[in-house]
């Protein structure tokens, strides 16, 4: 036997099938004993990991696709080309979890379809549903060229090209409608959200952290790919990445401030709570911090302080979106609720899936293109 | 015109026969000698006759008890789906499955329901229970104040069965009225407030108390406008923030498009005069 052509097992490699193992079981537990037995989910908390972390963050950390594809084609900043198929490529990834943990999480997922043909415009959850169909298209179109470059299918290819530019813009709508109406979700419960995160201007706040946290992600990404498939890291496009970054965070950052001031929510810091800790690490890891790295040129053209000002920015995302969908909904529930173990399984493995598949997209397919081929910006420039 | 129920937590005895009555009409009685019960039975029955409940004292709401009555210091109150006016589960639903109908109730069609929860998320009363043991099409569960019996021109049987009126039925105006002049002829015992007439926009089960209406367990802190409009104001400007985002980012792309043109035209007319 040729134990060459088996693949090696690294630590990495068995960490993932580990949690993949888990995450198997636990869908299994989930469609054979119902989401009572699955998850710790109840009456008094419907909503858990799996839509608070899965759909909501997931859907916010998919947002460097449209962030860059808008800077690339519509601002026409083409330098930031070499990095703009890898975002698009996450972003697909990001949307397609997205998809498949609602499967999951829905109690009746064969009815998934039902928005379709059963409108209710009033319901943000509604445009939630088409959003995500919508945009998880236009990201399979964005992202076919490198598949059909693969196969050589120069037909579709020009097709694409052609109508590139509509195709962009459309998805930057979807997104930017998407972000905001997953913020939109939570105005309808101004009693039961806590006031240091329930704002009338919640769907605001989610566009423009989502758009600070793309490009968070996307130097965040850079970089692991950077080291895991050995490839130069593109220094300078990251670091003027990093300036805009600062700007829109600044400006969610006054915006948040100055929300909760004229609120009167900052009164709730003089008392000690969970919320008021979480709210704390919120600010200070996701929003002060990073500013204040990114004030430094030195930190920001460095390439492991810039990756530290990316993962802080994600943190304060993550953090954010948990407490908006989570922790700040506990205090009225009169409820504690912390995922079960199989609930954590299944979000780990959908995020190892991810791992795997832009893994295996990278062998494959021409993710890191080798040179722009500049031209009017076709999908595959 | 539609249909109330008013509940004076002062005349209510917590001798659960609303209780009962809900689990009979609903089929959700599990002790199995009590399957003769019916809503007329239950009526005939004398104060004190012992009641086949499944579990004593204070119960939840749960997709198994759509009705309960829970005892807050020496009051008991009943508490059920408060079917609002302009009901936050109607309008979170993203296929439609709720309904308020013409006729007062808040209805649920299982077939369009696909198990999202967003109903249970957004309910500002939290009654909206969920069937969580069910492995197959659980349902989103709540009371329906009888609508299927309404339809026949009878009461909902928990008004049908209370042996001293703590709960009745009638018009929202004239159950209004009802607790008004209730409000007016003993105004040391009531707290001067009918719960229900404005909150989030008015509801359709209304509540009178002798206790302040938080220590019922009853959320005090709900604004008096319907909670739709909060998500609708932001939803209805949708069609005109496509156009207007449409039309700013192609502006931008031929802006900065034209941009590189000129920007290239000139180099090489530079190089061409050089």
């Amino acid at each position: 036997m040729n134990f060459d052509k088996l693949p090696k097992l690294t630590f990495w490699r068995a960490v993932l099938m580990v949690i993949l193992a888990a995450g198997f079981y636990s869908t299994l537990l989930r469609f054979t004993k119902g989401l009572g037995a699955a998850t710790h989910l109840s009456d008094r908390f419907p909503w858990g990991l799996w839509i608070g972390f899965d759909v909501i963050c997931g859907v916010g950390l998919a947002a460097g696709g449209f962030t860059l594809a808008a800077t690339v084609y519509v601002f026409h900043l083409r330098r930031f080309h070499p990095i703009l198929r890898p975002s698009i490529l996450t972003a697909f990834l990001g949307y397609g979890l997205v998809a498949v943990a609602l499967l999951i999480d829905l109690g009746k997922p064969y009815n998934i379809w039902h928005p379709l043909v059963m409108w209710n415009p009033h319901s943000v959850m509604f445009e939630v549903a088409w959003c995500v169909m919508l945009y998880l298209t236009v990201l399979a179109l964005e992202f076919s060229p490198a598949v059909f470059e693969r196969f050589q299918m120069q037909k579709p290819l020009k097709l694409l090209k052609a109508v590139t530019i509509p195709l962009v813009i459309v998805g930057v709508l979807l997104s930017t409608l998407h972000q905001s109406s997953l913020g939109s979700l939570f105005l309808i419960v101004p009693s039961k959200l806590h006031p240091y995160w329930y704002s009338p201007l919640l769907p605001l706040f989610f566009f423009i952290s989502a758009v600070a946290t793309g490009m968070a992600i996307v130097i965040f990404e850079s970089n692991l790919s950077a080291r895991a498939f050995g490839r130069e890291i593109e220094m300078p496009l990251l670091s003027a990445l990093a300036k805009a970054m600062a700007v829109v965070l600044g400006v969610y950052g006054i915006l948040r401030l100055q929300d909760l001031w004229r609120r009167g929510a900052l009164v709730h810091l003089r008392e000690p709570s969970t919320e008021t800790l979480l709210f704390a690490l919120e600010i200070v890891l996701g929003l002060l911090l990073p500013l204040l790295l990114l004030l430094s040129r030195r930190v920001r053209e460095d390439r492991q302080g810039l990756f530290a000002i990316a993962v802080l920015v994600i943190t304060g995302f993550l953090l954010n979106r948990l407490n908006v969908s989570i922790t700040g909904l506990e205090y009225s529930a009169h409820a504690h609720y912390f995922p079960k173990w199989t609930e954590v399984a299944v979000t780990l493995s959908m995020v190892g899936t991810m791992f795997l598949c832009f893994a295996l997209a990278v062998r494959y397919l021409n993710v890191f293109e080798a040179e722009p081929s500049g031209e009017m910006g076709g999908v595959k420039a | 015109m539609s249909k109330s129920i008013l509940v004076d937590t002062t005349r209510c005895i917590g001798c659960q026969r609303c209780v009962v009555a809900c689990k009979v009409v609903n089929g959700l009685l599990k002790a199995s000698p009590s399957n003769f019960l019916t809503t007329d039975t239950l009526t005939s029955l004398g104060p004190d006759t012992d009641l086949p409940m499944d579990e004593s004292g204070d119960e939840e709401l749960s997709a198994n008890a759509l009705n309960v009555v829970q005892t807050r210091g020496s009051v008991y109150v009943r508490r059920f789906c408060m079917h609002c006016q302009d009901p936050t589960c109607v309008s979170v639903c993203p296929v439609g499955a709720f309904k308020k109908t013409a006729a007062g109730p808040v209805v649920y069609a299982e077939e369009r329901c696909m198990g999202c929860r967003y109903c249970m998320m957004a309910c500002p009363f939290g009654v909206p229970r969920y069937e969580w043991a069910k492995v197959w099409a659980p349902r989103v569960k709540k009371c329906h104040m009888c609508a299927p019996r309404q339809a026949k021109g009878l009461k909902p049987a928990c008004t049908e069965v209370c042996p001293v009126q703590a709960g009745i039925f009638g018009e929202r105006e004239d159950l209004l009225r009802e607790a008004e002049n209730r409000l007016r002829q003993e105004p040391t015992k009531y707290v001067q407030y009918i719960y229900g007439e404005r909150e989030v926009g008015g509801t359709s089960v209304l509540y009178l108390s002798a206790v302040p209406f938080e220590a019922l367990g009853l959320p005090a802190n709900l604004p008096h406008d319907a909670l739709p409009m909060y998500t609708y104001r932001v939803l209805s400007e949708i069609p005109t923030e496509v156009v207007l985002g449409g039309a700013l980012l192609s502006g931008i792309w031929w802006i900065t498009k034209r941009r590189e043109e000129v920007a290239k035209a000139e180099k090489e007319e530079g190089k061409a005069h050089s």
